[in-house]
C-alpha cells in the first residue's frame, strides 16, 4: 500500500451546545479498506462526531484529517466534495420532490442543452434501488414514504455519491433482516474496492457480522478501539453502559386473560386485506414481516390515525368508531408510532410537555393544568426509562435520536393503556435501556397490558412475543406460537415466493 | 433531571414578550415627554376606550393564530353584529335580547369560518378573506347607507363611563375578566396546550388524540363571537350603528397579536405579550394623533413596526446561523 495515512482520524474533536457539551474528546480512526464500527450509548455523541465529518457541525477543538490532510468544512456540501458520504439518523428528505430527484438533489445528470436528464437519474435510482433489493418507484413522491424507505433513499443517495468516505448512522434501524443483508453486502463491495466505511448500531450481532474494527464511545469520550474478533459483545456492552446486561429479552412468563383487542376483516384498498387477529391481556403479540409489509399501516388503522373501508376494531367488546383516535385513547389505546419526529414528538416542545402531552387531561384540577404536575409525570417517567436531556423543559430537538424515543414511549406509557401497540418501540434505543424497556413491556403485561408489537428486529420479536403472526404483502400469512416461532419459520412466512398458504410455516 | 434549564428570573425575563413590554414602556414614557396632552387621566381613559375592541378581538386572535390559521372576517362581524344589534332595537327588541342575539350571529359567522377550514380542509386565509367580504356585504346590504342612533343613554354612557373618580372606565373590568380568562385558557388549560401543539405540529398532535378539527371549530366560534361583542360596544361607544363600521380593524389586530409576539407559523405565543402589543399601537396611535398626525401616516407606523417585529427575528436568527461557522476555529 503506498498511502498508509487512513482514510479518516479525528483525535481530541469536542462540541458543545451551550452548556451542554455533546462531545468531549472524539476519537476515531478508520483504515481505507475497513468497515469500523462505533459504538455507545444514547447520547453518547456519535452523532454529534458523525455531523463533524459531514460538515453539518463545526467543532469547537480538536483534529479532522480525511487521507492525512486536515479539513475543516463549513458545510455539508464541503464535505461531500472531499468525498465523504453520511447517511444522518435522522433523514431529511424534500417531500415535494420525487425520490429520484432526492437522491440526485444537487448533482442531476445533465442530457443535450444542459437540462435535467430525468431518464438518466430514474434509471440511476432504478439500478440502486435493486443493489439495494426494494422495490420504490423513483417516481414518486418523498412525501409520506415510510421511516424504512426513507431510509433505504438516504442510503441510495449516499451509496451513488461513490465516496471515499461512507459514514451511516444507524441505518440498519428501521429495516428487516432482508433490507440490512442487502445493505451489508454494498458495504462489504465499498470495502472491497479500498473504501472507508463508519457503521453506527445499537445491534451488536451487526456490528460482529459486518465490521471488522470497533470504537467504543461513552459520554462523548473515546473509550477503546479494537478488531472485531479480540472483543466479546459482552464485553462491548459493559464499556459502552459500564455494567453487564445479563438479559436483553426478560421474558416475564403470564397467563393470557380475555380478548381485549379484537380485528376482524379489516380492509385498505392497496394496503392491506382481511386482516383479522386478537390480543388478549397480558399477551405480547409481535408481527412480522419485511419492510413495506404492510404492519404500520395495519397499526394506524387499529389506533384510527388512517381510515379503512371495512371491517371493525373492538376494545373489551366494544366498537372504535373508525379514524377517531380521540376514541381510541378514550377506550384504552395506546400507539407509539413509527416516525417519531413527525408523528411521536411535538420536537419544538419540552420533554415535560411531551411526555405530558396525552395525559394532560387526566392531570388537570378543575380543568386546570398547572406545570408541576406536567414535571413530576414527566420526572417520574423520564426516570424509568433512563431520558437524558439537559433539563426537563429541554426542546426535543436537541435529544438524541435514542432519548427522543424514550421519551415516546414515556408519553404513552404514561397514559396507563389497556393496549400498547408499539411500532419499532426500540428504534435507535441503546442495548442497556433496550432491555431496560422490554422488562418493562414484560413486566406491564404480566400485570395484564395487552402489546402488540411491531419490530424488524427479529430477535426483538422472538425474544419478547408469545404469538407471532407474520404479514406479506399486506396479509397476515402465519401464525406462529412461541415454541414455533424460529427466525427460519419466520422469514419463510415473510418472504414473498418462499411459501404462500397461511400457516404454512408453522 | 433538573425541571429547568435556565433560573426563574430568566426564563421570566429574556422572552420575545418582554421586549414588546420593554417597547411599549419606552414608548410611554417618550410620548408623555415629548407630546403635548399625552399625559394625565384622560390620555388613560381614552386609551382604554380606544383599544378596547381591537383588544377584545385580539385574545381569541391569538390562539387561531398559534395554531397556525388566521381570521381576517373579525372586523366584518364587528360591522355585522353592530347592524344586527341596531336593527334589533329598531324593531322594538330590548337591548338585553339585542345583545346576545348579536353575539349569536358572530358566533354563527365563526361557525361557518371554522367548519369551512377544519372539516372542509380550506386554507383559512383564503375562507376568511371570502368571509370579510361577506360578512361586510351583508352588514352593509342590511342597512344600506344609513346608521341607527336612537340607543337609550343609559347604554351608550354605559360604554364610556368611568370608575367612579377613577381615569378607567367601566369596560376595563370586563376586559381585564377577558384577559384573565383568555390567559388561562392558553397557558394552564389542557385545551391551551393542544393549541400550541396543533401550531407546532399538527400531525403529531392527532397522533396524541387532538381532536385538530374540534379545537380549530371552537376557536373560529370563539372568535366570531368576541368579535361580535365587540361590535356591539363599538356600537355603544359611538352611539351609532352602520355598516361600515370597524373596516380594517383586521389589520390592527393581526399587527398587535404578531407584535406581541406571536408567531404567524403558529406554536408560539403569549397573552401578557399579546395585551402589550395592543396597548403598543394604542399608545403610538394616540400620540401621533396628538401630534396632528394623519391616520395615513399612523398605518405606516404601525405597519412599519409590525414588518420590523416579523423579520427582526428572522434576521436574528439569520445572523446567528451565519456566524456559526466563524467561531470554534477547530484546531
Ligand atoms: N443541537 C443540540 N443542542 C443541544 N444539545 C444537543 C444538540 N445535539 C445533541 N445534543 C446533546 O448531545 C449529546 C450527544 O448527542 P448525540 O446525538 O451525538 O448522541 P448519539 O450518541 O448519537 O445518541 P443516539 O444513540 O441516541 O443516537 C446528547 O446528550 C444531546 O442531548
Ligand atoms: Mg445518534
Amino acid at each position: 500500500m503506498q498511502n498508509a495515512a487512513p482514510t479518516l482520524r479525528l483525535e481530541g474533536v469536542a462540541k458543545s451546545f451551550g452548556p451542554v457539551a455533546a462531545l468531549r474528546s472524539g476519537t476515531l480512526v478508520v483504515q481505507p479498506g475497513s468497515i469500523h464500527a462505533l459504538v455507545g450509548e444514547n447520547g453518547a455523541g456519535k452523532s454529534t462526531l458523525v455531523k463533524i465529518v459531514g460538515g453539518v457541525h463545526r467543532r469547537d477543538a480538536g483534529v479532522v484529517e480525511l487521507d492525512g490532510e486536515p479539513v475543516d468544512f463549513t458545510g455539508p456540501a464541503e464535505a461531500k466534495a472531499a468525498g465523504v458520504a453520511v447517511i444522518h439518523q435522522e433523514p431529511a428528505s424534500f417531500p415535494d420532490l420525487t425520490v429520484a430527484e432526492n437522491i440526485y438533489l444537487g448533482r442531476e445528470p445533465l442530457g443535450r442543452f444542459r437540462r435535467i436528464d430525468r431518464r438518466a437519474m430514474r434509471a440511476g435510482a432504478r439500478e440502486l434501488f435493486r443493489d439495494l433489493g426494494v422495490d420504490l418507484d423513483p417516481d414518486r413522491p418523498a412525501e409520506g414514504l415510510s421511516i424504512a424507505d426513507q431510509q433505504i433513499v438516504e442510503i441510495a443517495k449516499a451509496i451513488s455519491l461513490d465516496a471515499r468516505l461512507l459514514v451511516m448512522d444507524e441505518p440498519t434501524a428501521a429495516l428487516s433482516a432482508v433490507e440490512v443483508r442487502r445493505l451489508f453486502a454494498v458495504a462489504r463491495g465499498l470495502r472491497d474496492a479500498g473504501r472507508a466505511v463508519v457503521f453506527i448500531s445499537h445491534r451488536l450481532d451487526e456490528v460482529a457480522d459486518l465490521c471488522d474494527t470497533v470504537t467504543v464511545m461513552r459520554d462523548g469520550e473515546h473509550v477503546s478501539t479494537d478488531p472485531v474478533a479480540g472483543v466479546t459483545a459482552d464485553e462491548l456492552v459493559r464499556r459502552m453502559v459500564g455494567r453487564a446486561v445479563s438479559d436483553l429479552y426478560p421474558k416475564v412468563p403470564s397467563t393470557p386473560g380475555e380478548v381485549v383487542l379484537r380485528v376482524e376483516g379489516l380492509q385498505s384498498t392497496g394496503t392491506f386485506h382481511d386482516v383479522s387477529f386478537e390480543v388478549r391481556a397480558g399477551e405480547i403479540v409481535g408481527l412480522a414481516g419485511l419492510v413495506g409489509a404492510g404492519r404500520s399501516e395495519i397499526a394506524r388503522a387499529v389506533f384510527g390515525v388512517d381510515r379503512y373501508d371495512a371491517g371493525r376494531v373492538a376494545v373489551d367488546g366494544r366498537t372504535l368508531r373508525p379514524g377517531d383516535p380521540t376514541a381510541a385513547i378514550a377506550a384504552g389505546l395506546a400507539l407509539v408510532p413509527e416516525d417519531r419526529r413527525l408523528e411521536g414528538l411535538v420536537t419544538e416542545s419540552s420533554v415535560a410537555r411531551n411526555v405530558s402531552a396525552v395525559s394532560r387531561r387526566r392531570l388537570a384540577r378543575l380543568g386546570i393544568l398547572l406545570p408541576d404536575a406536567e414535571a413530576r409525570l414527566a420526572r417520574d417517567w423520564s426516570g424509568r426509562l433512563a431520558v437524558k436531556a439537559g433539563a426537563l423543559d429541554a426542546v426535543a430537538t436537541t435529544m438524541s435520536g435514542g432519548n427522543q424515543q424514550k421519551v415516546v414511549l414515556a408519553k404513552w406509557l404514561a397514559t396507563g393503556p389497556k393496549v400498547l401497540i408499539v411500532d419499532e418501540p426500540t428504534r435507535g434505543i441503546d442495548v442497556g435501556t433496550k432491555a431496560e424497556v422490554h422488562r418493562l413491556l414484560s413486566t406491564l403485561a404480566a400485570e395484564g397490558l395487552a402489546v402488540l408489537m411491531i419490530s424488524s428486529e427479529l430477535p426483538e420479536v422472538l425474544g419478547m412475543a408469545d404469538r407471532v403472526l407474520v404479514v406479506r404483502e399486506g396479509r397476515i400469512v402465519a401464525a406462529l406460537d412461541r415454541a414455533d416461532a424460529t427466525p427460519e419459520t419466520v422469514m419463510r412466512a415473510a418472504t414473498p415466493g418462499a411459501s404462500s398458504e397461511r400457516g404454512d410455516a408453522a | 433531571m433538573r425541571t429547568h434549564a435556565r433560573p426563574w428570573w430568566q426564563r421570566a425575563l429574556l422572552t420575545r414578550e418582554m421586549l414588546t413590554i420593554l417597547i411599549l414602556v419606552a414608548a410611554w414614557v417618550v410620548a408623555s415627554a415629548v407630546v403635548q396632552g399625552f399625559d394625565g387621566p384622560l390620555t388613560i381613559t381614552y386609551l382604554v376606550l380606544d383599544v378596547a375592541p381591537v383588544l377584545l378581538i385580539a385574545l381569541p386572535m391569538t390562539l387561531i393564530i398559534a395554531t397556525g390559521e388566521i381570521d381576517l372576517s373579525v372586523a366584518s362581524v364587528v360591522g355585522l353584529s353592530s347592524v344586527t344589534f341596531g336593527l334589533l332595537h329598531q324593531a322594538g327588541f330590548g337591548l338585553w335580547v339585542a345583545l346576545p342575539a348579536s353575539v349569536l350571529l358572530g358566533a354563527v359567522c365563526g361557525a361557518v369560518n371554522g367548519t369551512l377550514v377544519a372539516y372542509g380542509g380550506l386554507p383559512s386565509l383564503a375562507v376568511t378573506i371570502g368571509s370579510l367580504a361577506l360578512y361586510r356585504g351583508l352588514a352593509v346590504g342590511l342597512l344600506g347607507t344609513t346608521a341607527v342612533t336612537d340607543f337609550p343613554e343609559s347604554w351608550t354612557d354605559g360604554a364610556t363611563e368611568n370608575l367612579g373618580e377613577s381615569p378607567w372606565p367601566v369596560v376595563t373590568l370586563g376586559l381585564v375578566v377577558l384577559i384573565a380568562v383568555f390567559a388561562v385558557l392558553l397557558h394552564a388549560t389542557p385545551f391551551g396546550r393542544n393549541v400550541l401543539d396543533i401550531g407546532r405540529s399538527s400531525e403529531a398532535a392527532r397522533f396524541s388524540g387532538v381532536d385538530v378539527k374540534r379545537t380549530l371549530l371552537v376557536l373560529f366560534v370563539l372568535s366570531g363571537a368576541v368579535s361580535a361583542l365587540a361590535g356591539v360596544y363599538y356600537t355603544l361607544r359611538y352611539g351609532s350603528a352602520r355598516g361600515d363600521n370597524a373596516t380594517g380593524m383586521e389589520l390592527q389586530v393581526v399587527a398587535a397579536v404578531l407584535l406581541g409576539g406571536v408567531s404567524i407559523f403558529g406554536g408560539r405565543g403569549a397573552i401578557h405579550g399579546v395585551v402589550a402589543g395592543v396597548l403598543l399601537i394604542g399608545v403610538l396611535s394616540s400620540a401621533l394623533r396628538l401630534e396632528g398626525v394623519t391616520v395615513n401616516v399612523i398605518n405606516i407606523v404601525i405597519g412599519t413596526a409590525l414588518v420590523v417585529s416579523v423579520v427582526a427575528p428572522r434576521i436574528a436568527g439569520g445572523l446567528r446561523v451565519r456566524r456559526r461557522p466563524a467561531v470554534g476555529q477547530g484546531s
